[in-house]
């Protein structure tokens, strides 16, 4: 079982990758072909997953930002994210790891509770941001109702080679 | 992988318990750096519920005073506190909603084919619906068709029924003022028009303002465990869940039968704090089903959308509809509802 080190490989030149980790195969689609028409200063790759640990057969450049993407609306996508948690290494979460709260503007169709998530970011001390993928507005804020572009940013700025 | 991330709050609790002990003769600096530390180590704690038991207040109402409670659809609407509103005036309101929906019905707004437009409206007090002695009680209103003929019953059919009650809604009659009271769970039966037109009266005459009252998949899985719970002498309905799939073109409903008995043993072997239910227990109790599930049919359950529960105290509908089966924990019931609908308002 292979478990993700954030320094064992040499990085690209002047490039950038982001992995996104999530059950939700057409949300997170999305999110990466916006983030993918932003501008950014260096080349920004990302990747798409289900859950880890990644297959080893197929060579990839180094990891720069994992993002878990929780669906409010799915245990089962909140369940696929804890596990897949435990094949991170640990130096990863110094800053190089987020989570992303999904769905957090349809209350009604919640069946993950907005606490659990905080307490879970709290205990990776990884940042949280909520949105809804499947809204394509852009709003202002990060409590309930970022959309892609808030998003977008918010991943971005985490990132130390990404000036945009 | 997970050694540095042991639970935190532990070892944080200690220190900052040692570092209280040390700091009672302290600097400001040092309770200011003391207070921050205690407020960065904030973790929301989960929350955790009584069982509905048989409460004390339970025992005055009288079983036969609430049956048309029971076995009837509810629609539910969370209510803000009602402005001026006074028991003592219930003939008043019963006469002036009673002119206000004559007036309505005239006016063509709400004509339905051959309805009768004799209606008589009646304000009455239910006695004994409350959680605590502060509670307010609660009251009933019912639109009744007056009959034509006098060889009829005089009381007429009802037509539609709705009821405001407060169960242990503590939270929120400490904020509000004397002036307003406050019956925060609001539930109709009947014709969506009737619903309509009476909550216009009410938001024309206290001030208030309805809002319909949707329970979200983690609320019915809470309802869940706790109706199943509940002890019950003999089971008059299975234990029914009813999942949505989110896919299209046509949505698919999931539907899982248990038998009661089968539901509780669960409950029992999950269950460890007595007389409380907590957030394991019931995180626990819905994976033993959704795994159960995904044994025998290979569909992630958790990845769908929970829409309604049904137990033999109670059923209860995302879109925010609740049938109550039992008499015993009707209170119980209530009581989470009004919770919900709390929330809500606030």
């Amino acid at each position: 079982m292979s478990v993700l080190r954030p320094l064992d490989k040499l990085p690209g030149l002047n490039t950038a990758t982001i992995l996104l980790v999530g059950t939700e195969d057409a949300l997170l689609q999305q999110l990466a072909d916006a983030m993918l028409k932003e501008d950014c200063a260096s080349e920004l790759k990302v990747h798409l997953a289900k859950s880890l640990p990644l297959p080893s057969s197929v060579t990839r450049p180094r990891i720069d930002l994992i993002m878990f993407v929780v669906n409010l609306h799915s245990k089962y996508s909140l369940r696929n994210v804890e596990e897949s948690l435990h094949h991170v290494d640990a130096t990863f979460f110094l800053g190089k790891v987020g989570f992303l709260a999904t769905g957090a503007g349809r209350e009604s169709h919640c069946s993950v509770h907005r606490n659990t998530v905080v307490k879970l970011a709290h205990t990776y001390r990884s940042p949280l941001l909520f949105c809804d993928l499947e809204v394509a507005q852009c709003f202002v804020g990060l409590s309930p109702g970022c959309g892609h572009g808030t998003a977008y940013q918010a991943t971005l700025r985490q990132h130390p080679t990404c000036h945009s | 992988m997970d050694s540095c991330d042991t639970p935190e709050s532990t070892p944080r609790q200690r220190a900052s318990s040692r570092l209280k002990d040390y700091f009672i003769g302290a600097t400001p600096l040092q309770k200011r750096l003391e207070s921050v530390r205690r407020q960065t180590s904030f973790v929301p704690t989960p929350p955790r519920r009584k069982i509905p038991q048989c409460s004390q207040l339970q025992e005055d109402v009288d079983p036969q005073k609430v049956a048309f409670l029971l076995h009837k659809q509810w629609t539910l609407y969370s209510l803000t506190p009602l402005y001026k509103f006074s028991y003592t005036n219930l003939k008043e309101y019963s006469k002036l909603l009673g002119a206000f929906i004559a007036a309505e019905k005239q006016k063509g707004l709400a004509v339905e084919v051959g309805e009768d437009f004799n209606i008589k409206v009646i304000f009455s007090a239910l006695l004994g619906m409350k959680g605590t002695q502060r509670d307010p009680e609660a009251f009933l209103v019912q639109i009744l068709s007056k009959s034509q003929l006098p060889s009829e019953n005089r009381e007429g059919k009802v037509l539609w029924t709705g009821w405001f009650c407060c169960i242990f809604g503590d939270s929120l009659l400490e904020t509000v003022s004397e002036d307003f009271t406050c019956l925060p769970l609001f539930l109709a039966n009947g014709a969506e028009t009737n619903t309509a037109m009476i909550g216009t009266w009410f938001q024309k005459t206290f001030d208030c303002y309805f809002s319909p009252l949707a329970i979200n998949a983690y609320n019915l899985s809470w309802m869940a465990a706790m109706w199943t719970a509940c002890k019950m002498d003999h089971y008059m309905a299975t234990t029914e869940f009813l999942w949505s799939v989110p896919c299209s073109p046509q949505r698919l409903d999931i539907s899982y039968a248990i038998h009661p008995e089968d539901a509780k043993a669960l409950w029992d072997s999950v269950h460890k704090t007595p007389g409380e239910v907590t957030q394991e227990e019931v995180d626990l109790f819905m994976d033993c089903l959704y795994s159960h599930f995904h044994r025998h049919f290979k569909i992630h359950l958790s990845a769908t959308r929970l829409v309604r529960v049904s137990t033999s105290v109670a059923s209860a509908h995302t879109d925010g509809k609740i049938k109550i089966l039992c008499h015993k924990y009707l209170i119980g019931v209530l009581a989470y509802l009004t919770e919900l609908a709390i929330f809500q308002i606030e």
